[in-house]
């Protein structure tokens, strides 16, 4: 099966069926190792336990920019290429995007509250990824707003990529602002300065995690894609009702 | 084994797994049941006798 096989529909339902039980198993075992090594993982000298929070607050956080991203490929994939499974791919992605960011809020507040004190603190870091959740929640909107997926997906696709502006202003927040999180850890020039008693916990949860963005998003998407079907046969059967009998 | 000591946040690491979970669950089964519904409502079409325009089956996926 090749990519252009991939843009039909059907073909794509076919190969979900068969893929998703597999990714599904593959993102529990991954999913149960990672919490294991996190519950093993040693307290840090300054943090003590709360270092565990870590182990779900950053997947979630690397998982809510980098689903804003496969949306913007999309959005360039509906825009561009007009694929037919574009505006699929993006739509599905959302509300698993704002999942993901939502619990990158609440457990980085959960962690910020014994580290700074503060449950939140309008940060540029904080406030930003706040607005990309709000993004989210925009975008789901917009899709449910519109009836006509067609429709929807161009103004859709519009607000992914004006939306995309704020990736690298959440990724470098730390670096251009003072502010009361942490700088980048792991992914940056130099490499990760964690110990690899925090650093392999954290690759193997992130990997679990995007695992499970990945069944997901395909469930989703294959979920679209008959929800569209039973659209498309809604609107012939009211066509043939109106006609008539001949 | 240090999953038993948690020290003095015990409560901030449980609630933050316990979130975790929770919103994970709620992505499955949210997932699951639209599946379920879109299946059931293509039966009901293919049962009332449309087709698509290909002329296969409404529960048809090939």
């Amino acid at each position: 099966m090749t990519l252009v096989d991939l843009a039909n529909p059907t073909k794509f339902l076919t190969l979900t069926a068969r893929l998703l039980p597999w990714l599904a198993a593959a993102t529990a075992v991954l999913l149960l190792i990672g919490l294991y090594q996190s519950a093993m993982a040693p307290d840090d000298y300054q943090q003590g336990a709360t270092v565990k929070i870590m182990f779900i607050h950053v997947p979630n956080a690397w998982l809510s920019m980098f689903v804003w991203g496969v949306m913007s490929l999309a959005a360039l994939g509906t825009l561009v290429w007009r694929h037919p499974l574009a505006d699929v791919a993006a739509k599905a992605a959302a509300p698993i995007g704002a999942a993901f960011t939502f619990l990158a809020l609440v457990t980085g507040s959960l962690w910020g509250r014994p580290m700074w004190g503060t449950y939140w603190e309008w940060d540029a870091r904080l406030t930003s990824v706040l607005i990309l959740f709000l993004m989210y929640l925009g975008l789901i909107a917009l899709w449910r707003a519109v009836e006509d997926p067609s429709r929807a997906a161009r103004a859709a696709a519009i607000l992914t990529l004006v939306g995309a502006i704020n990736l690298p202003i959440i990724k470098f927040s730390v670096d251009w602002w003072n502010t009361l999180h942490q700088p980048a850890s792991v992914m940056r020039m130099g490499g990760p300065v964690l110990d690899r008693a925090f650093l392999i916990p954290l690759l193997v949860m992130a990997l679990a995690f995007s695992l499970l963005f990945v069944t997901l998003h395909l469930a989703a998407m294959r979920n679209e894609i008959l929800r569209r079907r039973v659209r498309a046969l809604q609107l012939m059967q009211v066509a043939q009702a109106s006609q008539g009998p001949a | 084994m240090n999953a038993m000591s948690l020290g003095p946040y015990a409560s901030f690491i449980v609630t933050s797994y316990l979130v975790a979970a929770g919103v994970v669950l709620i992505l499955i089964a949210w997932i699951v049941v639209d599946y379920r519904r879109q299946k059931q409502r293509l039966s009901q079409l293919d049962a009332s006798g449309v087709v698509r325009r290909s002329g296969r089956s409404a529960t048809e996926f090939r």
